[in-house]
C-alpha cells in the first residue's frame, strides 16, 4: 500500500484492496472483555494510561461479543468455564482472533490439576500464544503488534481459500497416516 | 445439583407453581416482553455473567426481576475455581507462597502475609523474625492493599460509567506497582515474602524512592477523590443504595470496609496486630451510613492511612539499614540471595561461588532445602489477618513432613459475597452494579 | 506400606492420626530391607489442665453450660501453639455452637468459615471439619473440631446459628463430600453441578480430568511425576 506524501492536496493511495482491508482491520481490533483472572488486571492495565493500548487502535473493549474482533483470553481457564468461552468465541462475528495471556491460557501453567483446562487451546483456536505470569502489559502489546502483522497479511476471497487449501493439502502430506497411528485415537 | 437429602429447593421461583417459568437468553427486549406477556408472567429470570463486564471477573449472578425490580438475587461462583489448595500440597512450604498469591490476585502480599506467618506459627518461629523482614512485609502488605483498594475504585467507577475514574486510579496504581517491582522484582503475583523472611531487602535509592511514591500517590488520589466522591451521577447512585446495616453483617459474617461502613471499626490491624502492627500510627475509618457511597470513601480513606504506614516504614527501613532479612536458621532460611546481575534478576554471583568453588556442604545444603524443603511439625493453626477485602484467614495442617497436608483459605470476598442478595434484593437492577463494586471482591480469591 | 512387622499403626488414644511413614525419606518407602522404620505421625494429642490464659476459663463455662452433656459433648482439648482446639461430638455440635456464640463470657460472634481435613489413615474419622471462632467483644480465636467417618459423613450444619457459613459449608460438600444436615441448599458451589467426586480429598487424585475436545486424557500429574 503506497499513500502519496509528496502531491499537494492527495487524496488518494495506491495499493490492492487486500492490503487495506488488512490495513484497516489491524488498526482496530477491538477486543472482547473476556477477563478471567490475574492475566485480567494487566489486561487492564495494558488499557489505561501508563501502556495506553488505544496507541495501536484496540482501546474499545466491548462487553458484546458480536462487536469484536479479538479475543484475549487473559487468565486460567476453569472446566466449568469452558463451555462459556466457547459460546462467547462462537458468537464472536467473523473474522475473529485468539491471543492466549500468560501460560495458564496457554498451557494450564502452574496448575496441573484437576480444575483447569490444560490450555484454551483445547477450546478455541489461538493465533498468539503469550508466555508470562502475568505477562507484562509491554508484552501484551508486542503479542498485539505480532498479530496486527498476521491480520495484515491475510488474504481476502479466491487467495484465502487458495490458501486455505494449500494449507490443509501440506498438512495432510505432512501427517502420519493412520496406519501408523497409536494409542490416543478414538 | 447434589443428590443429599437435605437438599430442598427454595421454591420463590413462582407463586403459581404451575405457572411456565420464563428465562430470557438474551434477543430483543422487545421480543422478550411480548413472551413474558404471553405466558402471562410477571417475573422474569435473568441471568448475569459469568461473561460480564460489570461483575468483576467471572461471577454469575441470577436475577429474578418484577419490572425493573429485583426480587431475587442468586450468586453463582466456580467459574474461576483453581484448585489452588490442593495444588498446595502437593508443593514444599516455601513454594506454597508461589500459589497463594495468585488467589485474590490484586492483593498479592496480603495472601502472602497470612500464609507465612501461619507456617512461622507452625514452625514457632514468629518471634525470631528479624525485624526488618517484618518491616518490609508491612511496607508490602500495605502497598499492595492501596493497589487493592485502587483498583476497588477505579473499576467501581468504570462499571458507572465513569472511565475517567479507572484510568486515574490505574494511573496512581501504576507508581505503587513501580515500587513493588523494585522491591520484588515483580509487578503481580510477587511470591515476595517466604516463611523465615523475605525474599530480598531494600534495593539501594528504595527509601528515597517510596517517599517520592506517596507524595505522587497522594497528588493522584486526591484528584480522583475530587473527580469521583463529588461527582453528582456517582453520588446519586450510590448514596443509600446497596445497604447492609451492622445486624445484617454479623449475622453474615461480612467484615473489611463494608463492616466498617456499617459502624464497628473492627480492624484485625487493631485487634490482634501481628508483624508489629501496634507500632505504626493510623486510623481506622469507620462510617455509620452503611451505603455503597461510604464504602467508597472508606476505601479512599483507608489509602491515606495506608501511605501513612507506608511512610512510617520507609523511616524505620531508613534507621534499620542493611540488617538479615531472613531467620538466622538455617535449616529455615531461604539459602540464596537475590541479586540483580546483567541478564537480570536471580542469586547472587557470590553465593553461587560459595555453593559451586568453595564449599561442598553449603550445596548439599542448598539442594536439599530447595528441591525437599524444610520439615514442619505436626499440627494445625489458624492465621488470620486483615486483608483490604476483609479478614483474610489461613488454616494450615502440617504432618511433619516438607508440604502441607491441608491449606485452607477464608478469603473475605467468598463469605462477603454471601450478602449480595441481601443488598440488592427489592432494589433496582441497575443497582445490582453498584452493589457488587461496593463489596470489592475478587473472584481469584472467592474460588481459589 | 510394608505388612508382617508388629509395630503398632494406631495412633495414642485422643490423637489423631495422619500418617504412618515408612522408612527415612517420605517418597521411596523402605529401601533398606529392616521393614522396621515406621514413624506413626499423629496429631498433637489432648492437653492435660491447666490450659493456659483465658483456656480454662471459657472451657469451664462451656461445660457448665452443657450441663451433663459436658463430658459427652466435649471429646478433649488441645492446646497446640497458643491455640485451643476441642473436640466436639457432632451430636452436640449445635448445643455447642450456640453457647457459644450465645454465652455472654463466649461470645463467638462469628464463625470464619468451615474447612474440611481429610485424614484417610484414621480409621473411623476419616473427615475432620474444622470451625474457626472469633469472639470481637473479647477478642479471641477458638478453634471447633468434628470428625465423621467415610461412611457415615454427616454433620449438623451450624447455619441455624451462623448464618455466614453457608457458602462455607457448600464448599467444604463440594471438596470432601461432608453432608451438611439441615442446611438450606446444599449444592455443588464450586465445582460444576454434575462433577463427580469430590476433588480435594487425598484419595482424588491431583489432575487427570479428560478434555473432550481430542479425545485424549491428560495423565494425571502424579503419576507422570513423583510428587509425593
Ligand atoms: S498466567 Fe499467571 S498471572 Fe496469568 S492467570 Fe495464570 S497465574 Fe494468573
Amino acid at each position: 500500500m503506497h499513500i502519496d506524501e509528496n502531491t499537494p492536496d492527495a487524496g488518494w493511495f495506491t495499493g490492492t484492496l487486500e492490503a487495506t482491508v488488512g490495513f484497516l482491520r489491524a488498526g482496530s481490533l477491538w477486543p472482547v472483555t473476556f477477563g478471567l483472572a490475574c492475566c485480567s488486571i494487566e489486561m487492564m492495565a495494558t488499557g489505561t494510561s501508563r501502556f495506553d493500548i488505544s496507541r495501536h487502535g484496540s482501546e474499545v473493549f466491548r462487553g458484546s461479543p458480536r462487536q469484536a474482533d479479538l479475543m484475549i483470553v487473559a487468565g486460567r481457564l476453569s472446566n466449568k468455564m469452558a463451555p462459556i468461552l466457547r459460546q462467547v468465541y462462537d458468537q464472536m462475528a467473523e473474522p475473529k482472533w485468539v491471543i492466549s495471556q500468560g501460560v495458564c491460557a496457554s498451557s494450564g501453567g502452574m496448575f496441573n490439576n484437576y480444575a483447569i483446562v490444560q490450555g484454551v487451546d483445547h477450546i478455541v483456536p489461538v493465533d498468539i500464544y503469550l508466555p508470562g505470569c502475568p505477562p507484562r502489559p509491554e508484552m501484551l502489546i508486542n503479542a498485539l503488534t505480532t498479530l496486527q502483522d498476521e491480520v495484515k497479511k491475510q488474504p481476502l476471497w479466491q487467495s484465502r481459500r487458495k490458501e486455505i487449501a494449500a494449507a490443509a493439502e501440506a498438512a495432510a502430506l505432512k501427517a502420519t497416516p493412520t496406519s501408523d497411528q497409536f494409542g490416543l485415537l478414538r | 445439583m447434589s443428590t443429599t437429602e437435605s437438599f430442598t429447593p427454595t421454591g420463590a421461583f413462582t407463586e403459581d407453581p404451575d405457572a411456565a417459568e420464563y428465562t430470557v437468553n438474551g434477543g430483543d427486549w422487545t421480543d422478550v416482553a411480548e413472551e413474558a406477556v404471553r405466558l402471562g408472567q410477571q417475573r422474569i429470570v435473568m441471568n448475569m455473567g459469568p461473561q460480564h463486564p460489570s461483575t468483576h471477573g467471572v461471577l454469575r449472578v441470577m436475577l429474578e426481576v418484577e419490572g425493573e425490580i429485583v426480587k431475587e438475587a442468586r450468586a453463582g461462583i466456580g467459574y474461576l475455581h483453581t484448585g489452588i489448595e490442593k495444588n498446595m500440597e502437593y508443593r514444599t512450604w516455601t513454594q506454597g507462597v508461589t500459589f497463594c498469591t495468585r488467589m485474590d490476585y490484586v492483593n498479592s502480599m496480603n495472601n502472602e502475609h497470612a500464609y507465612v506467618l501461619g507456617v512461622e506459627k507452625l514452625l514457632g518461629i514468629t518471634d525470631d523474625i528479624p525485624e526488618r523482614a517484618s518491616v518490609l512485609r508491612v511496607l508490602m502488605a500495605e502497598l499492595s492493599r492501596i493497589a487493592s483498594h485502587l483498583v476497588a475504585v477505579g473499576t467501581g467507577g468504570n462499571e458507572l460509567g465513569g472511565t475517567t475514574i479507572m484510568t486515574h486510579s490505574f494511573t496512581a496504581r501504576e507508581e505503587v506497582f513501580r515500587i513493588i517491582e523494585m522491591i520484588s522484582g515483580l509487578r503481580m503475583n510477587n511470591a515476595y515474602m517466604r516463611p523465615g523472611g523475605v525474599a530480598q531487602g531494600l534495593p539501594e535509592g528504595g527509601v528515597w524512592r517510596i517517599r517520592d511514591m506517596v507524595t505522587k500517590v497522594r497528588g493522584y488520589v486526591d484528584e480522583v477523590a475530587d473527580l469521583h466522591l463529588k461527582n453528582p451521577v456517582f453520588v446519586g447512585r450510590t448514596k443509600g443504595i446497596a445497604k447492609l446495616d451492622l445486624a445484617a453483617c454479623m449475622a453474615l459474617g461480612v467484615t473489611g470496609p463494608v463492616l466498617r461502613s456499617a459502624g464497628l471499626p473492627y480492624d484485625l490491624r487493631k485487634a490482634q496486630p501481628y508483624s508489629g502492627y501496634e507500632d505504626y500510627d493510623f486510623q481506622v475509618p469507620t462510617s455509620t451510613d452503611a451505603d455503597a457511597y461510604s464504602r467508597t470513601l472508606l476505601r479512599m480513606e483507608e489509602i491515606y492511612e495506608s501511605l501513612k504506614i507506608v511512610s512510617q516504614a520507609a523511616d524505620r527501613l531508613e534507621g534499620l539499614g542493611d540488617g538479615p532479612v531472613m531467620v538466622a536458621d538455617k535449616k529455615i532460611a531461604w539459602p540464596a540471595q537475590l541479586s540483580i546481575g546483567s541478564d537480570g534478576q536471580g542469586n547472587s554471583a557470590q553465593h553461587i561461588r560459595h555453593i559451586m568453588d568453595e564449599s561442598m556442604e553449603a550445596l548439599i545444603h542448598h539442594f536439599k532445602l530447595v528441591t525437599e524443603g524444610f520439615d514442619v511439625p505436626a499440627g494445625q493453626v489458624f492465621q488470620a489477618t486483615e486483608g483490604p477485602k476483609g479478614l483474610l484467614g489461613v488454616h494450615l495442617v502440617s504432618d511433619g513432613g516438607t508440604k502441607p497436608w491441608r491449606a485452607h483459605f477464608r478469603d473475605p470476598g467468598f463469605n462477603n459475597l454471601q450478602a449480595l442478595s441481601m443488598m440488592t434484593e427489592g432494589g433496582q437492577v441497575a443497582d445490582v452494579v453498584v452493589a457488587i463494586a461496593s463489596i470489592d471482591f475478587v473472584l481469584g480469591g472467592v474460588d481459589r | 506400606m510394608t505388612s508382617g512387622n508388629e509395630i503398632s499403626q494406631v495412633a495414642p488414644e485422643g490423637r489423631t492420626l495422619i500418617n504412618v511413614r515408612t522408612g527415612m525419606f517420605g517418597a521411596t518407602g523402605d529401601t533398606t530391607g529392616y521393614d522396621l522404620m515406621n514413624t506413626v505421625v499423629t496429631m498433637p494429642g489432648a492437653t492435660e489442665r491447666p490450659y493456659g490464659s483465658w483456656f480454662d476459663d471459657a472451657v469451664d463455662i462451656l461445660a457448665e453450660l452443657l450441663g451433663d452433656k459436658a463430658d459427652e459433648a466435649i471429646q478433649y482439648v488441645v492446646v497446640d501453639r497458643g491455640e485451643l482446639t476441642l473436640h466436639v461430638a457432632r451430636e452436640h455440635l449445635l448445643d455447642v455452637v450456640r453457647h457459644l456464640r450465645d454465652d455472654q463470657d463466649l461470645r463467638f460472634e462469628m464463625c470464619l468459615g468451615v474447612s474440611g481435613v481429610h485424614y484417610p489413615a484414621d480409621a473411623g474419622r476419616e473427615l475432620h471439619a474444622v470451625y474457626p471462632l472469633l469472639s470481637m467483644t473479647h477478642n479471641r480465636q477458638l478453634r471447633l473440631e468434628v470428625s465423621v467417618s467415610d461412611e457415615d459423613p454427616h454433620l449438623p450444619s451450624v447455619t441455624s446459628v451462623y448464618p455466614m457459613n453457608n457458602w462455607h459449608e457448600r464448599e467444604t460438600w463440594d471438596f470432601f463430600g461432608i453432608v451438611f444436615d439441615g442446611h438450606p441448599a446444599l449444592a455443588r458451589i464450586e465445582m460444576p453441578d454434575d462433577w463427580v467426586g469430590h476433588p480435594q480429598r487425598k484419595d482424588y487424585s491431583l489432575g487427570g480430568i479428560p478434555i473432550e475436545y481430542k479425545g485424549a486424557e491428560v495423565q494425571p500429574p502424579n503419576e507422570r511425576r513423583q510428587y509425593r
